[in-house]
């Protein structure tokens, strides 16, 4: 299905990433956004409070982030297209209903805009140090999605993508942006209406009394019942079975939790995007995603003129990590360099998929700026003695 | 030729409309008031001659929170304290619906406070029931905001020394329309009480005291179920229109009940079309939210 033209402002714009987001959730159809302010996140709420009358969307600023994630998980029950953003303490709040979601397997979209923690920590300086607590930081066992745009004009793009996920997988997609991305302004060009393809809630075609909520039999992603129309369904945060009820056993709990890892696990061809650069016949490569991408472009560019065969990836999608992807380089080339703003987290995963076959070499950065490249380049000249 | 009429036969059960009965028997204990409370929203939505079809129940965590479980509507069972800001995301989402959110006082009132007050304050258009048995219940007795003082829990052996909360004086200060409060023993007027706030346009609030015999009763000496339920009938002061700061609930004292506040105020929904139709008029078009298929 393409976007509707009234929902797009198609054109060239001048916008920083957290305005492009929130055109792209107007795009997408977004029509309800529940938030609460914090820097450096709120120019989504703001620009969507200002959007939204005039395309028939509701924005609601919450009391608080709980509330704001739980009303963005009832209102996409309802049936409309549901986003929040926030920021490091914010995000820390809606871990709780992030995790309603997950098991309610309710379609949302919410955007941290990442800056320095913990804590209250860095309002207004950059960090990517929340990527783990993206993975991890609702209780329990599950697997995410998160994407990380390096530009508004990704900004606008994935926030469409995160919604096509989120229905396609029936899940809450997260967009790790950082206050970088978020407060950078550049050429954003918005495309025309019918050259964006959304992804539309798929709801049961079988009749009411016939249908329940998670039928997860066929392996398949289970359509959602549309409430209002006589389903009389039940959706619980407890492990349930397919009807929605709960069911408190070691049984029930391994069917339950292995349908939420599976649905990702089972298709992370479809989900994880990688942009690579020269990483064929590279001995070295450098992994970033987000601002450190970009940070990193001119000490890779500096390497490879001075003969170094370096390649880059940047990873479009953090989580599900590309492990094939990794796995396969590791065992070609000598060297692999993860640059991220914190002491360590996407490397962790770089370097247990890597298992030993190759260097690895982290380029920690506590937050607050970004590395200085020749920090980079250092690392890339050294990493091979 | 014979005048004899064959007594009419039901083959099922009067509350099976309404309930699910493939997950009858409930977990709750015998003398809960939980059931009765049920009952009499299902009584309430059954003379309203509601659309069941268009009713939905938003629970949070603890005893009262499985009541969405139960009821044979759309029904969503969240997260501790999050019902209210949850039912406001799917009513804001679908004002087609009647949501009905069915919880207890420590889920309502404790953790998830901050929104029953805010959501009153907006004047979303829901109906909150908020069952209170003085008590944590679920999770084995313990002190709530709503506990009497000197009233004794498991993590008040000594008794209760905190102020309790006046829950009709919340919800009527924090902007409720609607603010009634009865017990699980008042059932035809719970039930008269239920119709009026799911008809009342925007927040209704009811409080409904219920016995907890298993903890609050037996570790405070009360006696069994029943004993509570003689208690309410000997203590209780129907009192319509009384002021809210005067329904205080002290350990043991008389219960004023009644419907305290029924007043008319514009809803969120309608705060928000009269302002943005004022502000960009003929181009605003009134909100109507989604109907679950766009």
């Amino acid at each position: 299905m393409k976007a509707k033209p009234e929902n797009v402002l198609t054109g060239s714009h001048y916008l920083d990433g957290n305005h492009a987001s929130a055109e792209g959730a107007i795009a997408a159809g977004c029509r309800f956004f529940g938030g609460y302010p914090i820097t450096p996140s709120t120019e989504i709420a703001e620009r969507i409070s200002q959007r939204f009358p005039l395309v028939g969307g509701i924005f609601v600023q919450m009391e608080d982030e709980l509330a704001s994630m739980a009303s963005i998980v009832g209102a996409s029950n309802g049936g409309v297209k549901s986003m929040s953003c926030t920021s490091g303490p914010g995000f820390s709040l809606m871990m709780e209903n992030f995790g309603l979601a997950i098991m309610m397997e309710t379609p949302v979209v919410l955007v941290n805009v990442q800056r320095g923690g913990p804590s209250t920590g860095l309002p207004t300086l950059p960090g990517q140090a929340d990527m783990m607590q993206a993975k991890w930081g609702s209780h329990g066992d599950y697997e995410v999605i998160a994407l990380a745009p390096d530009s508004p004009q990704e900004s606008f793009e994935l926030t469409i993508h995160a919604f096509n996920l989120s229905e396609k997988y029936r899940m809450p997609v997260l967009i790790m942006t950082d206050e970088c991305v978020g407060h950078m302004t550049e050429k954003v060009v918005i495309p025309p209406a019918d050259e964006i393809e959304l992804v539309e809630r798929k709801f049961t075609d079988k009749k009411p009394g016939e249908a329940w909520p998670f039928e997860w039999n066929n392996g398949d992603i289970p359509p959602m019942l549309p409430v209002g129309k006589g389903y009389k369904f039940h959706i619980t945060g407890l492990t349930h079975d397919e009807k929605g009820y709960p069911v408190i056993n070691a049984e029930a709990q391994k069917k339950n939790v292995s349908k939420l890892m599976n649905k990702v696990r089972n298709n992370v061809d479809d989900i994880i995007w990688l942009e690579e650069q020269d990483t064929e016949d590279a001995e070295i490569i450098v992994m970033s995603y987000g601002i450190s991408s970009r940070v990193a472009q001119p000490a890779i560019a500096k390497a490879k003129e001075e003969g170094i065969k370096i390649g880059q990836i940047r990873m479009i999608t953090v989580w599900p990590f590309p492990e094939k992807r990794v796995r396969e380089l590791a065992k070609k080339v000598k060297a692999m360099i993860m640059v991220e703003l914190n002491y360590g987290q996407v490397f962790l995963e770089m370097d247990r998929c890597a298992a030993g076959n190759c260097r690895t070499s982290l380029i920690p950065h506590a937050g607050g700026t970004v590395h200085k490249p020749d920090d980079i380049y250092k690392v890339i000249k050294d990493v091979l003695k | 030729m014979s005048t004899s009429v064959e007594p009419a036969v039901r083959e099922e059960h009067p509350m099976e409309r309404i309930l699910r009965m493939d997950r009858i028997p409930h977990i709750w204990c015998p003398t809960c008031g939980l059931g009765t409370v049920v009952t009499a929203l299902a009584a309430a939505l059954d003379e309203a001659e509601a659309d069941l079809d268009k009713v939905a129940v938003v629970s949070g965590i603890g005893c009262t929170g499985r009541v969405a479980g139960y009821m044979k509507l759309d029904s969503f069972h969240t997260t501790h304290g999050r019902a209210i800001p949850f039912a406001f995301g799917l009513s804001t989402a679908r004002p087609d619906l009647k949501t009905i959110v069915f919880s207890g006082d420590g889920d309502l009132v404790s953790i998830g406070g901050n929104h029953l007050i805010h959501t009153a304050r907006r004047n979303a258009n829901m109906t909150v029931i908020c069952v209170n048995n003085f008590i944590y219940a679920m999770t084995g007795g313990q002190v709530a905001p709503t506990t009497p003082i000197t009233a004794k829990s498991s993590t008040s052996p000594f008794g209760n020394f905190e102020h309790p909360f006046n829950l009709p004086l919340l919800a009527a200060s924090s902007g409720a329309v609607y603010v009634a409060r009865w017990t699980a023993l008042h059932v035809r007027r719970l039930t008269k009480a239920f119709r009026e706030a799911i008809d009342k346009r925007g927040f209704s609030f009811v409080e409904v005291i219920a016995p907890c015999s298993t903890l609050y009763a037996r570790r405070n000496k009360l006696g069994t179920g029943l004993d509570l339920m003689k208690f309410y009938h000997d203590n209780c002061v129907i009192k319509h229109g009384c002021d809210p700061k005067e329904v205080e609930i002290d350990y043991q004292s008389k219960i004023v009940v009644g419907k305290f506040v029924d007043i008319e105020k514009p809803t969120y929904i309608e705060c928000l079309n009269e302002g943005y139709k004022s502000i960009f008029g003929d181009k605003y078009k009134p909100y109507g939210g989604g109907d679950g298929n766009n």
